[in-house]
């Protein structure tokens, strides 16, 4: 009898478990188990590899360690960073401003690294701004935003900032394409087919200095441009572009630009273009944008606004331009690293079409058209078709490649990454995400020559993966292994804002290059203070010029008064030390605006407008040394008309010991 | 070329010509380094002491220094850097003229001479050492009773939170060199060496 029920109860739980391993397995056994030692890079190593992640909604970039996942810094772009001063310091202001004047926030989609041989050069590394349309230029030796430019006749600059294979130019395709800035924009929303317009911006980049500059813009049809990559090897000198909205719709685009079978990818071949403006067939269009730079030596940023663009029109500059069909609603267009593949993702496509260079070369020789759309030939798609990735998984977005010959696309819908071959178009492999993959990265995926072993999976949702943190969660990316048959999930980490498009390069190509200070001989800030004994605060009217040093562990002059009511003050705080890694900050009770951060070498400058009469400490923000504490100082305020004289100093008062 | 039981032998001639030669080299070369570690720098400080000057970090050094009153460092507060290198060249200039001369008694003197500079240079050091560490602003922020900086002549000492570690630098090995060549010299040539050999 006793037996009898042991029986019945182990024939329960074997059941039980039998139909637990019915379920389809969840992420917890998704990890093989010697993940945590591929992660692991003990303290006090460094990673391999250095990723860098746009922000999306915070407007920032930041850089991780792979494959540790650890944050190393993020750097402020395009909005402002309280933290670091950047957009507050009268030294930074400019580089926020735009034809709208100043503007605190943008959306960063998408970072290119330099390329030199179609390679990663670790020089700079290059973001979009989606909503105020712009490029910003970082420099990797101070992993600090060097040059921000404005494009013109854009809304939403989405395919962007990719970049040829030499760094000539750095593209810009509008993802909304509104009626160009020279005329009359008072026009009626529905009028779009007549009135908008879709450019695409090259940005010439200097080969020493980085210097950009919009070499032309390509006016084409309405339409959206939604990703772009550029041609290499073979197909350099050639860009593509994803189009949607074929339909041009201008309201309800969920429903109303998903109605064709087929959109579009662009091939413009930018050599043409370019041997067009030298012919001088460009037209010199009046607009007006800002370019921002900021130059290391004077530690500050000057903003100018340009007035004049050169623009070519795809419609009658015939041969700049095509069209190829292209499933659905493309977004990702990304090219292998022989650049013959051109690989399309429609997000609402059943196959993943690959298109041949070669195929589409022959095409257009042969006149092999579909017609036109807006005056821009159409090739048929069987002509520029090497094949189609058939089922391939759901909403399909992203390409990347490895060094074997393997593609990687990322599938929103799905969940999933799949592997599939470039040369036969097979899937070979697919492994679920967490959740609701976007972007991904294979270090140099997008190079002539990947590197291959890490991928890197962005994710919009993470709901069950972390610690729960209110309604409002991080979002996440996830490591994998490539470096076998079967891709192996390593590890999650949080990012921060929304991480879109991401690269990956070896951290030796940028490391040795990292600066470690400023050389205060070559500080050419016009307010800086080079030595203790000329600081000095200067009254001009109503505005006082604070000359500061901070080293540690004091500021000078840490004592002023005269200051009144209604000036307004100028803090050029100069960090004397020359020193790795002995940042000062500066603070002052009641600034309407933030702190500075100043590195070793470097000044900055806050404004500091007091609002009432008494005294106001003031105080350094980075724990410096020993006697940080102790770095301080006050600042008296006195009514308007005041008598009390300027005056300042550090140390001729020592105070009196305590009995 | 008459030969006497007084003259130098081609091998302590060699000696001293290469003797001389490193003389002047360590002119040009760092003498002395004391090594810094801290939690704060695992990279590590260095003060060289050259024959002309300071060199190594001395602004952090200095800057350090502040917190425990100590003076700063100027190549300029030391009349050593001014005539050291003069008193090593001279040296340098000595030997060759002992080999020019010839005489056993020159290369004892010559011996002799530059062991005291040698003692004479140390105490000079070890002085400095002693004032630098010793000589502290009573108003310092830092003020431990009872501690002094003195750095370690030579070898490794604990100063709060920094590792010191004082050896000679490439400069100071080749002016040690130097002696020990001239010593082999004296050493071959001594009668008691000749008298040992027969």
């Amino acid at each position: 009898m006793k037996n009898k029920s042991i029986m019945v109860a182990l024939a329960a739980i074997a059941i039980t478990t039998a139909l637990q391993s019915c379920k389809p397995k969840d992420s917890s056994n998704a990890v093989s188990g010697d993940a945590a030692s591929k992660v692991y890079v003990a303290p006090g190593k460094y990673d391999e590899i250095y990723n860098f992640v746009s922000g999306g909604f915070s407007g920032q970039m930041s850089c991780y360690g792979i494959p540790s996942g650890r944050l190393l810094r993020v750097i402020p772009v395009f909005s402002v960073d309280p933290e670091k001063g950047w957009g507050y310091s009268e030294e930074t202001k400019p580089m926020l401003n735009t034809s709208h004047g100043f503007i605190p926030w943008d959306d960063l989609h998408h970072v290119q690294l330099s390329k030199t041989n179609g390679e990663a050069d670790g020089r700079w590394v290059f973001g979009n701004a989606n909503n105020t349309p712009r490029v910003a230029r970082i420099d990797l030796r101070t992993f600090r935003t060097a040059e921000i430019i404005e494009l013109p006749n854009s809304g939403g600059n989405h395919s962007s900032p990719f970049i040829t294979e030499n760094t000539e130019y750095v593209v810009a395709g509008t993802r909304f394409s509104i009626p160009p800035d020279d005329v009359n924009g008072d026009v009626p929303i529905d009028s779009y087919k007549q009135n908008f317009k879709g450019t695409l911006s090259f940005i010439s980049v200097g080969k020493e200095d980085g210097k950009m500059d919009i070499a032309f813009q390509i006016q084409c049809p309405g339409v959206n441009f939604d990703l772009s990559r550029a041609g290499k090897g073979v197909s350099h000198g050639w860009f593509f572009f994803s189009c949607y909205n074929t339909e041009q719709a201008n309201t309800l685009l969920e429903v109303n630009a998903s109605q064709k079978d087929k959109d579009f990818v662009m091939a413009v071949n930018w050599k043409k273009a370019e041997e067009y403006l030298k012919a001088g067939k460009g037209r010199k269009q009046a607009v007006r944008y800002a370019h921002n730079v900021y130059n290391e030596k004077t530690h500050s940023a000057t903003s100018e606004i340009r007035t004049e663009v050169t623009v070519l029109d795809s419609k009658v500059l015939k041969d700049i331009c095509y069209f190829i069909p292209c499933p659905k609603s493309p977004h990702g267009c990304d090219v292998n690293p022989s650049g013959e593949y051109i690989v399309a993702s429609g997000k609402l496509a059943s196959v993943i079409p690959v298109f041949s260079f070669d195929k589409i070369i022959k095409a257009i020789a042969a006149k092999s058209f579909d017609g036109e759309f807006e005056g821009i030939p159409v090739i048929k798609y069987e002509s520029a078709l090497y094949g189609e990735v058939k089922k391939p998984g759901l909403g399909p977005l992203h390409t990347e490649f490895d060094d074997k010959g393997n593609a990687y696309t990322s599938m929103f819908v799905s969940s999933e990454v799949v592997k599939w071959n470039v040369k036969d178009l097979k899937v070979v492999d697919r492994a679920p995400t967490f959740y609701s993959i976007g972007h991904l990265c294979v270090v140099g995926g997008d190079t002539k020559k990947p590197y291959g072993k890490y991928l890197i999976a962005y994710n919009k949702i993470t709901k069950d993966r972390y610690l729960p943190t209110g309604p409002e969660l991080s979002q996440s990316a996830q490591l994998f292994d490539i470096s076998g048959d079967k891709m192996k999930l390593l590890l999650d980490f949080p990012t921060i804002g929304e991480p879109h498009y991401a690269q990956a390069i070896l951290a030796d190509v940028i490391k040795k290059n990292s600066l470690k200070m400023f050389k205060i001989e070559e500080n050419n800030n016009p307010y800086v203070t080079k030595g203790e004994k000329e600081a000095k605060v200067v009254r001009e009217g109503n505005k006082v010029h604070v000359y500061m040093t901070a080293i540690r562990s004091h500021l000078t002059p840490d004592n002023i008064e005269g200051i009144k009511m209604g000036d307004e003050v100028y803090f050029h705080v100069t960090n004397l030390e020359q020193d790795w890694d002995v940042p000062h900050g500066f603070a002052i009770k009641g600034a309407s605006n933030a702190e500075l951060l100043i590195m070793p070498g470097e000044t900055c400058t806050l404004k500091w407008t007091p609002d009432r009469v008494g005294i106001s400490p003031m105080y350094c923000t980075d724990f410096c040394s020993a006697l940080h504490q102790e770095m301080t100082g006050y600042i008296r305020v006195s009514p308007a008309g005041s008598s009390v004289p300027i005056s300042f100093g550090t140390g001729k008062t020592p105070a009196a010991p305590v009995k | 070329m008459k030969t006497t039981e007084n003259n130098i032998g081609v091998l302590s001639k060699i000696l001293l010509l290469i003797s001389a030669t490193l003389l002047v080299i360590s002119i040009f070369k760092p003498i002395w380094i004391i090594e810094l570690n801290a939690p704060q720098y695992p990279e590590g400080l260095v003060l060289y002491i050259y024959a002309n000057k300071l060199g190594g970090n001395v602004d952090i050094i200095n800057g350090l220094n502040h917190y425990i009153g100590m003076k700063t460092l100027h190549t300029e507060d030391f009349i050593e850097f001014t005539i050291l290198p003069y008193i090593i060249g001279f040296y340098a200039l000595v030997t060759l003229v002992v080999i020019f001369i010839n005489k056993r008694i020159a290369l004892y003197t010559l011996v002799v001479a530059f062991l005291l500079f040698g003692i004479v240079a140390m105490m000079d050091f070890y002085r400095w050492n002693y004032n630098y560490g010793h000589n502290l602003d009573p108003h310092a922020a830092i003020v431990v009773p009872g501690m002094s900086y003195q750095p370690p002549l030579i070898g490794y000492k604990q100063l709060l939170n920094f590792g010191a570690y004082s050896i000679p630098a490439i400069g100071g090995w080749l002016f040690i060199a130097s002696g020990v060549l001239m010593a082999f010299a004296f050493i071959i040539e001594s009668k008691l060496f000749k008298r040992t050999k027969k």
